[in-house]
């Protein structure tokens, strides 16, 4: 058990912080994503991908920094970031799971086509899985994909898909094997956002703002070689991007932060001495405790290359759970101040109390996206605790 | 930067494990908690040639001179077999009262002796200077070691003291009410500030019971989902069912990140010093809530036998219940935290 850092990693954190002296001033402002990245944001994303912070284990000849991977460098520069609150650069699905992707099983004219453009932010990425009748069982997908001659009919309806609205390129998994078994049947591809036939419609939720849209194709013509491995090959691409979660990373420094940023509210609210609110504000400061320390281990494991199991699977429900209860505590500050709630939009920052309304109602959505914590619970109990599946229930 | 335990820490933890499932099985658990007092003779004899009492000892007064967080370790193995041994208030507290707060002299008489397992600590704490109720580890004492209001130590015989014993809920380990003279105390003078001394002392003691609690609660929940994998109803193994199986997914996501929060706490007590009083209190207040979840759900999917005395997992519960109230409930360990930062 040693927390220090080694002389690496040290060495490494003086660097980022020598960084964040002489360019933070350019960094843009927290937060975002709900639009297209602008000028500014996409110079800070080349500036963090020149100085090896953003990409930094992706092969210089696909535009990255060309580094062995070491999570704890990643960590290292994640909480200098966050300790400087300045932005650690997009965190798009085109980043986050294409690029890691493509880097696994594409071939090498896509990576070469693809990987720079998109950590560089001159591509955005969207992703087309979730459609209205495939959620949490996302293999039973319908969308078709009908191979004709040298391209992919496609026919069909996206939901849930974050930037669509502005996003340049899909990575969409549709239905071209339609003899196939459900898992068999499904391929990988890569499609413009400009292709005809494509009508994207945003979808307004209940924080008021439009995070996702609603994607619908009508014969929508995707060259063959978009395809990425081949046909019915797309649920095993799939599912090389969840090799790749990070989502542990930060999970910890945003509940760090909430916990900090909630006993500034109390304070300034003369809370603290009301034994009700201290009480649940110092319950919720033991699980962020729990949870720091977990996330540490995590990423010792990680550092190892030991695979964390359940360990690992509890993240997203246990995240997401936590930071919805820090969010309450701090509705249940702000009372009747709450109440009044007018989002500034999107090119403006909301005051305190919409900021908070917004976290509140938007970590609902976290708790469904992405696996909802049903499931993940199914998943923390039969992978992760080996307990026996649900027996089938027949088909009607 | 690596947060894990180390290769000797494991190897120790298991070869306690292993030395602890051996000798505490459930009939010697059932008959120590039917005519037993806290203390096993001989049970103490064998974790002695292991170097249990002398774990935290400096190597120079023949202690392994080890750390909180191996004390963590060994009382998370305590709690998994819910082993009838004093450990957080005679061994881990008194080593530390005699580390922080005693003279060398004071150190030289009385530190060997807690190495070779002779002498075993009843502690508690006194607010008017002559009585302690409720003081830890109190069975059959050779010593006591009693905070006195300032925060000074005293070290006196037992056998110079009135020690009424009472059987508690967790019938392995009681309690005691406690009057001593103070006038036959030798008193541990050598601590600068003796508060931080003595609050060094009962976190340490709050962090080990914390541990201690982790244990018996990560037993409670393999006992319940081996149970669960194997019983049979409605045709069907219970653990198949999806209530079930989405309360042992609620039980773990919160009972895992326990086992590194105990070791942060423990580790942060020798290199933390900023954070070691706030991780210690809210360890201790964290576990003892967990805890006490663990306890109730891992009972309940056992059914009826779980309730039964045959079954034997009630010693399980009581210990975690035992360990909650002991050195600071979550209420009183939260509320001190609370003044800690200024918010109350």
């Amino acid at each position: 058990m040693d927390l220090s850092l080694s002389d690496k990693h040290r060495a490494l954190q003086d660097e980022v912080r020598a960084f964040v002296r002489t360019h933070g001033h350019k960094s843009p402002k927290l937060g975002g994503g709900r639009k297209r990245p602008d000028q500014k944001t996409r110079d800070w994303q080349k500036l963090l991908v020149d100085h090896g912070y953003v990409g930094r284990t992706i092969p210089r000849d696909y535009g990255g920094f060309g580094l062995e991977p070491d999570v704890l460098e990643a960590a290292v520069v994640a909480s200098e970031f966050a300790a400087a609150g300045i932005y650690a650069g997009m965190t798009n699905q085109g980043i986050s799971m294409l690029v890691p992707t493509l880097l696994e099983v594409g071939t090498p004219e896509q990576k070469k086509q693809w990987v720079e453009k998109t950590i560089r932010g001159e591509v955005i990425w969207c992703q087309g899985y979730s459609e209205p009748g495939s959620g949490s069982d996302l293999a039973s997908l319908s969308t078709k994909g009908v191979l004709e001659d040298d391209h992919f009919l496609v026919n069909g309806q996206k939901i849930w898909t974050s930037s669509a609205h502005y996003a340049d390129w899909m990575f969409l998994l549709c239905r071209t094997e339609p003899e196939a078994s459900k898992h068999d049947g499904i391929s990988y591809l890569l499609l413009s956002m400009q292709t005809p036939g494509i009508e994207v419609r945003p979808l307004r939720t209940m924080t008021g703002r439009a995070e996702f849209n609603e994607v619908f194709f009508t014969d929508v013509r995707v060259p063959a070689n978009q395809i990425v491995l081949g046909r019915g090959k797309g649920w095993y691409v799939a599912n090389v991007t969840l090799k790749h979660e990070r989502s542990m990373i930060g999970n910890a420094e945003k509940m760090t932060t909430r916990l900090e940023q909630l006993i500034t509210l109390l304070k300034e609210r003369n809370l603290l001495g009301t034994t009700e609110y201290r009480d649940r504000l110092l319950k919720l400061q033991g699980e962020v405790l729990a949870w720091k320390a977990h996330n540490l281990r995590l990423l010792t494991e990680a550092a190892q290359g030991i695979d964390s199991g359940v360990k690992r699977m509890i993240i997203k429900y246990g995240g997401t759970m936590l930071g919805f209860r820090l969010a309450s505590l701090a509705i249940d500050t702000l009372g009747t101040d709450g109440l009044p709630f007018e989002s500034a939009g999107e090119d403006a920052e909301d005051d305190d109390a919409t900021t908070w309304n917004i976290d509140y109602l938007y970590d609902v959505g976290l708790m469904i996206g992405g696996g909802s914590n049903n499931i993940q619970k199914n998943i923390i109990s039969e992978r992760g605790l080996d307990m026996p599946r649900e027996p089938k229930v027949a088909r009607a | 930067m690596e947060f894990a335990l180390s290769e000797e820490q494991r190897l120790f933890a298991d070869s306690l494990r292993d030395l602890l499932t051996d000798r505490v099985t459930i009939d010697a658990l059932r008959r120590h908690a039917d005519s037993g007092n806290g203390f096993d003779p001989a049970l103490w004899d064998e974790l002695t040639q292991l170097g249990l009492p002398g774990l935290l000892v400096p190597e120079r007064f023949g202690g392994a001179g080890l750390g909180v967080l191996d004390a963590a370790v060994a009382a998370e193995a305590l709690g998994a077999a819910a082993a009838y041994v004093p450990f957080a208030g005679s061994i881990v507290m008194a080593t530390l009262a005699f580390i922080h707060g005693a003279t060398e002299a004071q150190q030289d008489e009385f530190l060997p002796r807690i190495a070779a397992g002779e002498i075993r600590f009843g502690v508690g704490i006194s607010h008017d200077g002559t009585t302690a109720t409720a003081a830890i580890d109190s069975g059959v004492p050779t010593h006591l070691l009693m905070y006195l209001p300032d925060g000074t130590a005293a070290v006196l015989p037992a056998d110079t003291a009135t020690i009424q014993t009472h059987r508690s809920i967790d019938r392995t380990r009681p309690v005691a009410d406690i009057r001593f003279d103070p006038a036959n105390a030798t008193i541990l003078n050598a601590a600068n500030a003796p508060l931080a001394a003595m609050h060094r002392v009962l976190d340490t003691g709050r962090i080990v019971l914390a541990a201690d609690t982790f244990g018996a609660a990560q037993h409670m929940f393999d006992a319940a989902l081996a149970f669960v994998k194997q019983r049979t109803q409605f045709n069907r193994i219970i653990g198949s069912f999806q209530a079930v199986k989405h309360q042992f997914a609620d039980m773990v996501t919160v009972l895992e990140p326990c086992r590194a929060m105990v070791w942060y706490a423990g580790y942060a007590q020798d290199a933390l010093p900023d954070e070691a009083r706030l991780t210690a209190l809210q360890t201790k207040a964290h576990l003892g809530d967990i805890g006490r979840d663990i306890a109730r759900m891992t009972t309940e999917a056992h059914g009826g036998m779980g309730f039964t005395d045959l079954l034997g997992l009630h010693y399980w519960f009581k210990r975690i219940s035992y360990n909650r109230q002991m050195l600071g409930s979550p209420e009183q360990c939260r509320e001190e935290a609370a003044r800690l930062q200024g918010w109350a």
